[in-house]
């Protein structure tokens, strides 16, 4: 794909201030790739084929903005964002990021060594708040590790941030003696985000950041998380499987698919005018919490294919309603019908989608 | 708590009343499910929602005699009125009286009340096929299919389960038979576990985040699913969830618990629209809407869910609770009161204080 048909600027929507403010991106990622060998399983490991977990991803996500990435599992939005912080290797694409003094690297391409100094302006908010702390480390330890690593050597000076971290994130500052098991999901969360938070970093990139907490306490941290984005001016890349979530985080949303971005808009344009029959079938797809809405007769047939083996053409047109020959044959590429909002379909301009999304 | 029975004049399925499962861990006594009462009405769908720790599995768990060591019932009984086949109407028998390994209760479980887990990867043994796995529950449980007596051959049940997942929407069940449950993806998992709940006809379905593991288009096919054989077999189905929108979707009735206890019941109109106790309004305020304004503020339930050796005394919620009435709240157990229109809520702010012991 070109770069042409990438998101580029925010100049032409005028959804959130946040975009308005700053069309320079902090992140653009163009055209990235990641493929994981199939195996034969013999003793050579012999490359029988190759699941293309990311195919051909291109997004900016702009300074100070939240970009959504959802899709079902498997569709690629985790690898994605392991890719964007090297916890992968994409197999190809660049990954550029602007650093503070406006100079741009690509992430793809440094060494670890290089990327080191880089890690503490792009952190990450791990899904599962039980797995991603040190049960034998205390709060203090857990939450200034990151600051140690990065030169903040004086344990008094270390002591003073983390305080500062926890009241930040909700918490109180005496907890930083007390070990994770002491606290309930939600507050492990929080400390989870104020570790990302300790470097001070321009990036965050959370995935499923709320899946594993109730209702109640995901409304908690979805709160947390916007206030400290206003305050702190920190750029979300928010990736989730929850519409509802997605929707209620997102500045802009993008819908992956079978390793591809099918769709991309801002969030209020994505919900209400889809131009993807995909991202129509998903949204019909969420159970509405009102017994008086009728249910939407379920239009998404069969699975999601393998990306070891997708489909010829449109990677969506065996469960595509509208389907037609060319979408058998011709893979379509991400085009920009409308300024601002991409869409990987063909027929996208002369589907009505918008009253079926409703209903 | 017989508002349901009222509303319908036939006999509950299932009548749980009183219901305490406690667990005595070194630590200290945690009640998991302190006095828990709801009827399940032939042929509807009870709904029991809730957030985690409010004792909604637990439930669920007693009701198939499966609560672990030591988790023990205390209190209360759990009555399934068993359909006796010769056309002398039903009779009921305590399930909670029964023991766990005896014959009586093992011929329930399975067959007559049968599961679905949360997680059909952890449900299904990985070395036998899933067909091996459902012929050998329908052998077991032949006489729901022979009532006649007289067992059932591999093969017979081997046809029942290529037919059970033909009903169930599985394409090519010849084969899907004998495939392993890592063989298959969630979606087919999950219909090939729904087929296994079916496999003995079962009358009551107790199906336990069902959907919960899976993504949102495969589980708006496996709710149709459930909806549809719900219709063509008239079985009653508990439908646990921590999701509205499923509960929305799915349930005639619901039950909305909290630290064990059920805070308010009633028709699911009546839940979602003229909920009556401060927790469910403040459930349903708190969740995002797919079509309410984004980035703002969602109302949240202050403070934290208590720590289950540190129960608060009084109503379970007042110190959460934004409509806390003084020191009644603190200080008195608010009962389930019938409000009307088959709802009831647990809860002073519809009840008169000075009705409490």
């Amino acid at each position: 794909m070109t770069a042409t048909a990438a998101p580029t600027t925010a100049a032409n929507t005028t959804a959130t201030p946040t975009m308005a403010t700053s069309a320079k991106p902090l992140l653009s990622v163009r055209g990235l790739q990641k493929f994981f060998p199939i195996t034969d399983g013999g003793f050579f490991r012999k490359t029988i084929g190759q699941v293309r977990a990311v195919d051909d991803v291109s997004f900016d996500v702009v300074e100070g903005e939240t970009l959504g990435l959802v899709g079902e599992s498997g569709c690629g939005k985790t690898t994605t964002s392991r890719c964007i912080l090297r916890a992968m290797e994409p197999t190809a694409g660049r990954i550029e990021f602007r650093r503070k003094d406006d100079t741009i690297v690509d992430l793809a391409t440094l060494t670890r060594e290089q990327l080191r100094p880089l890690r503490a302006e792009i952190q990450m908010i791990f899904q599962d708040p039980f797995g991603s702390l040190n049960p034998r480390m205390t709060l203090f330890d857990n939450v200034g590790e990151p600051l140690l690593v990065n030169g903040m050597k004086n344990r008094a000076e270390r002591m003073d941030r983390v305080a500062e971290l926890l009241k930040l994130v909700g918490l109180r500052a005496e907890f930083m003696h007390r070990f994770p098991h002491a606290f309930s999901g939600g507050q492990r969360q929080r400390i989870g985000i104020a570790r990302a938070l300790s470097t001070n970093p321009r990036l965050v990139v959370a995935d499923e950041p709320v899946s594993a907490l109730d209702v109640s306490v995901q409304a908690q941290v979805l709160n947390l998380l916007l206030e400290l984005q206003q305050r702190l001016g920190l750029t979300f890349l928010f990736v989730a499987h929850d519409l509802s979530v997605v929707r209620h985080l997102s500045d802009r949303v993008a819908v992956m698919y079978v390793g591809q971005i099918v769709e991309l808009a801002v969030t209020h344009t994505l919900f209400t005018r889809p131009l993807h029959p995909y991202t129509a079938a998903l949204m019909r797809a969420v159970p509405v919490p009102d017994p008086r809405v009728a249910i939407g007769e379920v239009t998404l047939k069969g699975e999601v294919p393998s990306p070891a083996n997708p489909p010829k053409g449109c990677y969506f047109h065996p469960r595509c309603a509208f389907a037609q020959d060319r979408c058998r044959q011709e893979a379509p590429a991400l085009r920009e019908p409308v300024p601002g909002h991409f869409v990987r379909c063909h027929f996208a301009e002369q589907l009505d989608l918008a009253t079926q999304a409703a209903g | 708590m017989t508002a349901m029975v009222k509303q319908i004049a036939t006999e509950p399925l299932l009548s749980v009343r009183d219901l305490h499962v406690d667990f005595g861990l070194d630590e200290g006594l945690v009640r998991a499910v302190d006095g828990v009462s709801f009827d399940v009405m032939p042929g509807r769908v009870l709904g029991i929602v809730g957030e985690s720790g409010c004792g909604k599995s637990v439930t669920m768990r007693a009701i198939l005699q499966l609560v672990d060591e030591p988790g023990r019932i205390t209190r209360g009984e759990i009555v399934y009125r068993r359909d006796a086949g010769d056309g002398l109407g039903s009779a009921g028998v305590d399930l909670t009286k029964l023991p766990r390994h005896g014959a009586a209760m093992r011929a329930i479980r399975g067959a007559e009340i049968a599961l679905i887990p949360q997680e059909p990867m952890a449900a299904f043994s990985p070395v036998h096929t899933v067909g091996a796995q459902i012929v050998e529950a329908i052998r077991l449980h032949h006489r729901q299919w022979r009532p006649e007596g007289g067992g059932l051959s591999v093969n017979d049940a081997r046809d029942i389960v290529v037919d059970l997942f033909r009903d169930v929407g599985i394409s090519m069940p010849e084969q899907r038979v004998d495939a392993y449950s890592w063989q298959l993806s969630g979606g087919l998992r999950q219909r090939a576990m729904i087929a296994m709940a079916l496999s003995c006809k079962p009358r009551l379905l107790v199906a336990d985040e069902p959907t919960t593991a899976i993504d949102v288009t495969t589980q708006a096919q496996v709710l149709a699913l459930l909806r549809e054989l719900q219709r063509k077999h008239g079985t009653a189905i508990i439908f646990i969830t921590h999701d509205l929108g499923v509960i929305a979707q799915m349930a005639n009735d619901v039950v909305v618990m909290y630290l064990g206890r059920v805070v308010e019941q009633g028709p699911v109109d009546g839940i979602f629209h003229a909920a009556k106790h401060p927790y469910t309004r403040a459930l349903l305020r708190s969740i995002p809407s797919i079509s309410g304004a984004t980035r703002v503020a969602l109302p949240t339930i202050s403070g934290t869910l208590p720590h289950p050796f540190n129960r608060p005394g009084g109503c379970p919620y007042h110190p959460r609770c934004d409509e806390k009435i003084g020191t009644v709240c603190a200080s008195h157990v608010p009962h389930l009161t019938q409000l009307g229109n088959g709802q009831a809520a647990s809860c002073f702010l519809h009840q008169d204080a000075s009705e409490t012991a």
